[in-house]
């Protein structure tokens, strides 16, 4: 169970469980979805963006509740980039993509998904929510699938 | 029950370990695992027999020929097929729909037709009918699914009162293992004046099928889902309606001539196989029909019956596990939840103990909708899974309820 433990770890199931920011921004002002059709998770994002700064952000999972990865995942992304800057975001996604494709881990409590690294099917789930985030930062109308970026 | 530990060492995979342990494969009903027998078989063709079939004047190029048409009888046998004319070699069932649809649906449905498929269609059912009536301006109708599981007879009528030109539908459910009634189906289909097209990509490789007693139109099955390699499939079809068909694929091999600007068709099943055949995957289907004939389809179905039935019994006795499914008329299929777990949880963590399964919505997100979850976990059993299979399953499953303290309500999600 070692392996499966680093997977998911108490952070992991606990934002599961109980997901910060779960909610719809009706004021949001950039929003995107994400889909994994593999799975048929389906994530949508609401950002507020204030002047460069996220002042506000949630996410829903409209059609099932997500994978524990996927919403975790979710949940502290949305923990970590809130008041942070666009560019700052967009870094921590770099850091965060770069941990989970055999790098060092990122900061924070977002180290806690190293253990997906060792589970190459369930990346595509810790990535979800921050390609989703990504497309709401540069605006993008095009829903983001788990399938049409090469380096999910 | 069969008996497994005689069938188990015929299948090279189960012998190795997965995650140091004993390889438990429940995934079926998307793939099966490959017996010795039909690698040899591939392996023997083309150390022995390969050449390109039905154009060489030498002797290789004919028992390459013998060997393909010796399939086409293998399968027509199988599946108690109209004639031999009437198999018409596919990469699987997905190519035999579309097929169907490309061919006969192209030249029959018109604007303002109707083509009905079912709730509990597989994607490979549902789409190309509904790629063919975008492009005639013709209507799909999905007939509903009943509370348990099974098609829903009386909208079955419903919408038999359309007239629909083509009614499709799957002889068994790969999301939810119903067994649906096809005689009865396709009588009905007929009286309103239909042709009907059957899925069979797990029913063949299950049950004793009788295309000639279902009395349907056109049966679709894949090879790689009954011990052939993946690229192997058939449909098989009454030969009047592929006779009276235009060509899906042009190309080599299904013209009779080729003239400047028109060309002529080779007889039937030919004019369907445009192109050099995959002769390994039809050689490998005919093996694995071989074999799987040996142990007999009826024991078949009644192995993998019995270990569904306990397999439903022993995971309802764990608090918080909906089983989804009608209790009878069914094939080994159990597609399950356990409360507030995502099936891709579960099967992360089982596949920890060796043991595989399906998670997700199983390519019949229609359905998905219906039972009100976005996925399923689903274990499927074939000709080598016991109760030593189940056995891991189980214990699999209570330890991702340990490591999850789950909650024992289910899923709920807002259509």
């Amino acid at each position: 169970m070692s392996d499966l433990g680093e997977l998911y770890q108490q952070v992991i199931l606990d934002h599961n469980r109980n997901p910060r920011n779960f909610k719809r921004i009706e004021s949001a002002n950039r929003k995107a979805e994400g889909n994994n059709p593999l799975c048929g998770d389906r994530i949508q994002l609401y950002v507020l963006l204030e002047g460069d700064t996220i002042t506000d952000i949630g996410f829903q999972m409209p059609q099932g509740s997500g994978c524990a990865i996927s919403k975790a995942s979710a949940s502290l992304m949305t923990d970590a980039v809130k008041g942070k800057t666009a560019a700052d975001a967009e870094t921590m996604f770099q850091l965060f993509r770069d941990m989970l494709s055999g790098g060092t881990n990122a900061p924070g409590k977002l180290a806690v998904f190293s253990g997906v690294r060792a589970f190459p099917s369930r990346i595509k789930c810790a990535n979800l929510a921050w390609h989703a985030l990504h497309a709401a930062l540069q605006n993008s109308a095009e829903p983001v699938t788990t399938e049409s970026a090469r380096d999910f | 029950m069969l008996d497994t530990a005689r069938i188990r060492p015929d299948f090279p995979i189960l012998l190795q370990k997965e995650n140091g342990r004993r390889l438990v494969y429940l995934d079926n009903a998307a793939t099966s695992q490959k017996p010795r027998k039909v690698i040899d078989a591939i392996v023997h063709y083309y150390s022995f027999h390969n050449a390109n079939v039905h154009r060489g004047a030498y002797a290789l190029a004919v028992e390459a020929t013998e060997a393909y048409e010796a399939a086409r009888t293998a399968v027509a046998r199988f599946v108690n097929a109209w004639a031999r004319e009437g198999v018409v070699f596919t990469r699987g069932t997905t190519e035999s729909i579309n097929l169907v649809a490309a061919s006969w649906g192209r030249t029959n449905v018109k604007r303002g037709d109707t083509v009905v498929v079912t709730a509990m269609d597989h994607h490979s059912n549902i789409v190309p009918w509904q790629i063919l009536c975008q492009e005639k301006g013709a209507t799909i109708r999905m007939v509903e699914i009943t509370e348990d599981g099974r098609i829903d007879l009386s909208d079955f009528g419903r919408a038999l009162e359309a007239k629909p030109k083509i009614v499709a539908f799957p002889y068994v459910s790969n999301s939810l293992g119903t067994v649906n009634p096809a005689a009865q189906l396709s009588k009905l289909a007929h009286a309103a004046g239909a042709v009907t097209v059957v899925d069979g990509a797990q029913s063949s490789p299950h049950l004793r099928v009788d295309v000639q007693t279902i009395d349907c139109d056109f049966y679709a099955l894949s090879g790689h889902k009954m011990l052939a390699p993946m690229g192997s499939g058939a449909l098989v079809a009454k030969p009047a309606l592929l006779d009276a068909m235009p060509p899906y694929h042009g190309g080599g091999e299904m013209i009779e001539r080729v003239w400047d600007d028109r060309s002529t068709w080779n007889k039937i099943p030919h004019k369907f196989e445009g192109g050099t055949p995959n002769v390994e995957a039809a050689v490998g289907l005919g093996a694995a029909i071989a074999y799987l004939e040996q142990l007999g389809m009826e024991k078949i179905a009644a192995h993998e019956q019995e270990l569904a039935r306990l397999t439903i019994e022993r995971l309802s006795q764990i608090e918080g596990v909906t089983v989804y499914g009608p209790r009878d008329h069914r094939a080994g299929v159990v597609p399950f939840t356990y409360g507030d777990i995502h099936p891709h949880d579960l099967a992360t963590i089982l596949d920890r103990d060796g043991v595989c399964i399906r998670a997700g919505h199983h390519c019949t997100q229609p359905l998905m909708r219906r039972l009100g979850v976005a996925a399923t976990a689903r274990a499927s059993f074939y000709i080598y899974n016991d109760v030593d299979d189940i056995d891991a399953l189980v214990i699999a499953v209570r330890k991702a309820g340990d490591l999850f303290g789950v909650s024992p309500s289910p899923i709920s999600i807002p259509q």
